[in-house]
């Protein structure tokens, strides 16, 4: 069984106990312990299912890599799945649940799926779910849904009730991994004084090098380790962050970090999370190594282990996973364990060691100590269910046949170990293979390049592939003062500590054990523990052909787990490679991605949630329409009153009121979001002719004229109003959601097309406030205020002028968006409330009521005017929508003119704008598509046109609906049908789009 | 995320502050031009591994196009200079040859 020792554990406080439940059972652990050791501790070892045969799994390692340990942490609104139980620190009141079961962890009913085991190979999903087809809908994604997932997804009304943060930062290197190579290398940086961020993603320093012993300057690895942290504390311009997870390295030296604040700390307050966004001259990885399973039968059945997890256990926690291990190596590392574990008092019956010609030092150091050594041997298979009870021993290169069973507990592992060049990767640092000590390790004449073309990452210690202590101290020596002199430093020393070293003979790679496993051990040697692929299925994909590593992963799903293949990777590409006949680094790796591990959504989010979401752009007015109970939509980042309900009404009856208002007496439309760009110069007036299909340049001042923005595509992009204000100005009014756009395209022309053109463009759009005032009273409501002639004489339609109205400055353009009498009054933003409140005043006589955006909309479509977005979609041309009066034939050039010319835009087949009257009176269903007869080659009812505006009009009663129809202007009075989502047929006749006072007299007064 | 020099403020700007706007040096055709020169103006694109020139806007800075050489390749960055020019200056064409003689894009050497 695993249990607590009786004394040990450096991380560990005994003093202080700490109570935490798993499946509803209390439980108790040390401060100090991580999940994955408490339950150790208390002899659980069974921590979940595994994803396809549902097999029990136990905890496999002690750090970032384990594939297995992974829980719902947390209820309610903290729930969150797939919380890796060795990364996660214990705390007071942890809960936490297994996963991946069903009805319990005990006993599941999945696990039936291992009797299947041999139909459901590699790439099962995609042969079994293929046909029939009519199977896919009701009987496989069902079942599929059912079973998919390891957690269980946080119910869909919870709210995270933490909060998270982003940090911003620089500097010139920046170190991840706090062992003792990422320890030396910060402290040569930092002694030349640079900027130097420190991160490691474990809540304590010093990495493995505290764990395996030796010593640094003549004193053990944690003398260093605490004489290093106190120095660097010292130096104003270094920064240490513990928890603190090097996720990712992008372009140009930009960098993510994860750092989980207040994870081991739930009370604590701050944010829980919090993301660091750092940009760093140079990066040091000192991310250290993974070690590799062996792929043996029955490899992954509780209480087999890596070999240096059972020791970081022991020498950690306190913890030892079992009292009689068998060691399984093919290097000197593992003998470490032994020598640790028998030096604990624990039972270690044998060293298996696959080397025909077996270890080194390690190996004469554990032989004194009387543990029994066994050269040439293998695991033939673990014997066990759910918990370790024995191992048949075999001949490595042999095929399996059982030699002796030894009963034990616990078996550690060692394959050899992979150095993390996950970082590296991530920005393209290529990989060479290292024969001798069978791993991929950083190739340091291909880095990856920053904006200098140079390298910005250099790996340091056990991620660059060194891995005695000697050489780690050497190697992360010369890094730091590499990185220190690449980001400016002259005065980097590369002297390094001394380090003992222990001379090691060499590793004998080992992919499967034993060498001649037949297929029944074969398909009982896992690769990949929490996807289940076994070393079976990566050859049978390899015999179907999947020869691409990127192919065979997807395939058999190798390495896709939530672990990303930390552990599986590099054995299931040798097998791969075996199985191809072809060397590994043919075969190549599958490519890192980051994050590194999986960090938070909510990290990800920082405090960009809620209301703080995005920027929101409100109007001066916008407190008033508030007060007014406005029921506001977003228009882009602002927010814009779509109606003023009263008690008691629904949007639409709020909405038809405040048209019958407008068209009977007279509205306030807040317009302040519309775009205003004042555009000045000698050459604006050309400028201008290039950016509008119409002719702007010769607009008499005083005056105003509709234009229309095309792209050089041809396509509408954007309409409004366009103001002469002088002989070298003109106002141009933008779509509310087009202020920035087209003032950025505006730009884009004047700065990379016309540079000589003297023109300049300003944004005024939120200097001003902007007051519509429209129906047949809103000239009584100007001249209630008094201060200037609004008169039809003095002030007619399309044209502007400057005054005074009851003493506040204002430009009163008399535009009509909506077929009335209609002036919209520009003001300073900080005059338009109280222009607001007087034109209030003066119109209550007339029952003056404000209206939103969705009357304007009505108002207009009645009108037959087109909006930005509805009637246009990135397609659509002028001509389609009856505008040809709108282009200038006069001008030479335009932008679009030229797109226009072609063919396809000439064509008379093109949809074309007309007005739509359902026969019932009903109103069409938005986005419809009117059908015409037969079907196309893909067997869909051929179309004939579309709505792209409808609404029930309170002004005609009856539902009005404007849409792109073919030949639509040469088939009034054509009666077409328009299949609703609903099942209904919608016939509606084609009409004239004005629906409304189609002569133009009410506005023209 | 790709760091950039505006050559206007001096700013050393992050992607973040930068808006991409394609391919530099194009050069307009309009009403009077054959359809094969319109769609080569409109819709043709070098897609090199390698030197390449492109158009930013230090959008959430000054304001200003600017314009880019760089790797797609590595993503390292030769220079940036000012968008009111027809083909890339000298200093920036020797800028390249240093890192990759022999270089070619569209007319440029
Ligand atoms: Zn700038």
């Amino acid at each position: 069984m695993s249990t607590r020792l009786a004394k040990g554990g450096r991380l560990v406080n005994r003093g202080r106990k700490v109570q935490f439940s798993f499946n509803g059972k209390n439980l108790s652990g040390f401060e100090g312990d991580t999940l994955a050791s408490a339950l150790l501790a208390n002899d659980q070892m069974m921590v979940g299912r595994s994803f396809k045969y549902h097999r029990p799994r136990g905890v496999v390692a002690a750090g970032a890599e384990e594939p297995n340990g992974l829980v719902n942490l947390g209820e309610g609104n903290q729930l969150e799945p797939n919380q890796r139980v060795t990364t996660t620190e214990l705390f007071d009141g942890l809960s936490c649940t297994s996963q991946n079961h069903w009805p319990s962890l005990e006993f599941d009913i999945g696990a039936v799926n291992t009797y299947l085991s041999r139909f459901l190979p590699a790439g099962f999903y995609y042969k079994m779910f293929m046909y029939p087809r009519a199977f896919w809908k009701h009987v496989y994604e069902p079942f599929i849904r059912q079973s998919a997932g390891l957690g269980r997804a946080p119910d869909a009304h919870a709210r995270d009730q933490d909060t998270y943060e982003y940090f911003h930062i620089h500097a010139d290197v920046l170190v991840i991994g706090g062992g003792v190579a990422g320890l030396q290398a910060a402290l040569t940086a930092g002694r030349a004084g640079l900027r130097v961020v420190l991160m490691e993603q474990t809540a304590a320093w010093g990495g493995r090098a505290v764990v395996d012993g030796g010593t640094i300057a003549g004193k053990p690895a944690q003398d260093f380790v605490d004489a290093a942290i106190s120095e660097l504390q010292g130096m104003p311009n270094v920064h240490l962050r513990l928890r603190c997870m090097g996720a990712g390295v992008y372009d140009h030296g930009y960098v993510l970090g994860y750092e989980r604040v207040n994870d081991h700390a739930p009370k604590q307050a701050g944010p829980r999370h919090r993301l660091w966004k750092v940009r760093t001259a140079q990066v040091i990885s000192a991310t250290g190594a993974i070690e590799r399973p062996l792929s043996f039968a029955g490899n992954d059945i509780p209480g087999v282990m890596l070999a240096g997890a059972v020791r970081d256990y022991v020498v950690n926690f306190g913890v030892s996973i079992g009292d009689r291990t068998v060691v399984v190596t093919n290097n000197d590392d593992a003998y470490r364990t032994a020598i640790v574990l028998k030096e604990q008092g624990l039972s270690v019956p044998a060293i298996i060691d696959a080397r025909a010609s077996g270890g080194g030092a390690l190996a004469d150091q554990a032989r004194a100590l009387g543990i029994r050594v066994e050269n040439g041997r293998a695991i033939a298979k673990v014997k066990g269910g759910r918990r370790v009870t024995g191992v048949a021993i075999c001949a490595q290169a042999g095929e399996g046949a059982v030699l002796e069973e030894i009963a034990c507990d616990a078996v550690a592992m060692s394959g050899g170990w992979s150095p993390v060049v996950h970082l590296w990767s991530h920005c393209g640092g290529k990989l060479v293979w290292d024969a001798p000590k069978a791993m991929f390790r950083p190739n340091p004449d291909a880095p990856p390049t920053g904006a200098d073309g140079q390298g910005f990452v250099i790996c340091a210690g056990a991620a660059n592939g060194a891995f005695d202590l000697a050489e780690v101290m050497r190697d992360a020596a010369q890094a730091g003062a590499q990185a220190a002199r690449a980001a400016g430093a002259s005065n980097a020393s590369d002297a390094a500590p001394e380090a003992d070293s222990v001379v090691e003979a060499p590793l004998e790679p080992v992919w499967l054990m034993p060498q001649g496993a037949n297929i029944k051990l074969r398909m009982k040697s896992w690769l990949d523990f929490q996807n289940d692929v076994k070393v079976a299925d990566v050859q049978l994909a390899a015999r179907e052909g999947f020869e691409s590593v990127e192919h065979a992963k997807r395939y058999t799903t190798l390495g896709m787990a939530t672990d990303q293949g930390k552990l599986s990777n590099i054995n299931g590409l040798a097998i791969l490679s075996d199985a191809l006949g072809q060397p590994i680094p043919q075969t190549g790796t599958t490519t890192f991605r980051p994050p590194y591990t999986p960090i938070s959504m909510g990290a990800i989010a920082g405090e960009a949630r809620g209301k703080i979401f995005q920027p929101i752009r409100r109007t001066p007015m916008h407190a008033w329409h508030e007060a007014q109970g406005a029921y506001f939509e977003p228009v882009g980042q602002w927010r814009r009153p779509y109606c003023y309900p009263r008690s008691g009404e629904t949007h639409g009856q709020a909405v038809s009121r405040e048209i019958r208002q407008v068209r009977n007496s007279v509205g306030m439309l807040d317009a302040s979001t519309l775009g205003k760009l004042v555009v000045k110069g000698p050459d604006a007036g050309r400028f201008l002719d290039m950016m509008y299909t119409n002719m702007m340049s010769n607009l008499a001042v005083g005056k105003c004229r509709y234009g229309l923005m095309c792209s050089e595509n041809g396509f509408l992009m954007d309409d409004g109003v366009v103001a002469r204000i002088d002989e070298d100005t003109w106002l141009c009014h933008t779509t509310t959601g087009g202020a920035d756009r087209i003032h950025a395209h505006m730009e884009d022309w004047l700065q990379c097309e016309w540079w000589d053109w003297n023109v300049y463009v300003t944004n005024v759009t939120e200097q001003l406030a902007q007051i519509a005032v429209v129906g047949p009273n809103a000239r009584k409501v100007l001249e209630k205020l008094g201060g200037m002639d609004v008169s039809k004489e003095a002030l007619p339609f399309m044209q502007w002028a400057d005054g005074q109205l009851d003493g506040i400055a204002v430009r009163i353009y008399r535009i009509s968006f909506s077929g009335e009498l209609s002036y919209e009054i520009a003001v300073d933003a900080g005059q338009g409330q109280a222009l607001w409140d007087k034109l209030q005043a003066a119109g209550a006589e007339f029952g003056v009521m404000p209206y939103g955006t969705e009357a304007l909309h009505v108002l207009r479509a009645e009108k037959g005017f087109i909006m930005i977005g509805d009637e246009t979609d990135g397609t659509v041309i002028p001509q389609d929508l009856n505008l040809h009066w709108a282009i200038s034939k006069k001008k030479t050039d335009f932008l679009g003119k030229r797109a226009q010319e072609r063919s396809h835009m000439a064509d008379p087949n093109r949809w074309r704008l007309v007005g739509l009257e359902t026969l019932d009176g009903s109103v069409l269903p938005d986005g419809a598509y009117a059908v015409a007869d037969g079907h196309n080659a893909n067997g869909q009812r051929n179309m004939q046109g579309r709505v792209t505006s409808t609404y029930y009009s309170p002004t005609l009663d009856r539902g009005i609906a404007m849409g792109l129809v073919l030949h639509g202007p040469e088939r009034m009075g054509e009666v077409i049908d328009f299949p609703g989502t609903d099942g209904k047929v919608y016939k509606a006749r084609i009409v004239d789009p004005v629906f409304f006072d189609k002569d133009g007299e009410k506005q023209n007064v | 995320m790709l760091t950039l020099h505006c050559p206007y403020c001096g700013v050393h700007a992050d992607e973040t502050e930068l808006a991409s706007g394609g391919e530099a040096h194009l050069k307009r055709f309009g009403p009077g031009a054959s359809d094969e020169e319109f769609e080569g103006y409109l819709f043709m694109r070098e897609n090199p591994k390698g030197v390449h020139f492109e158009r930013w806007r230090h959008a959430y800075g000054c304001g200003k196009w600017f314009l880019a050489a760089r790797c797609t390749n590595t993503l390292e960055v030769f220079g940036t200079y000012p968008a009111q020019t027809t083909e890339p200056p000298q200093h920036v064409r020797d800028a390249i040859s240093a890192k990759r003689p022999g270089w070619k894009w569209r007319e440029f050497s």
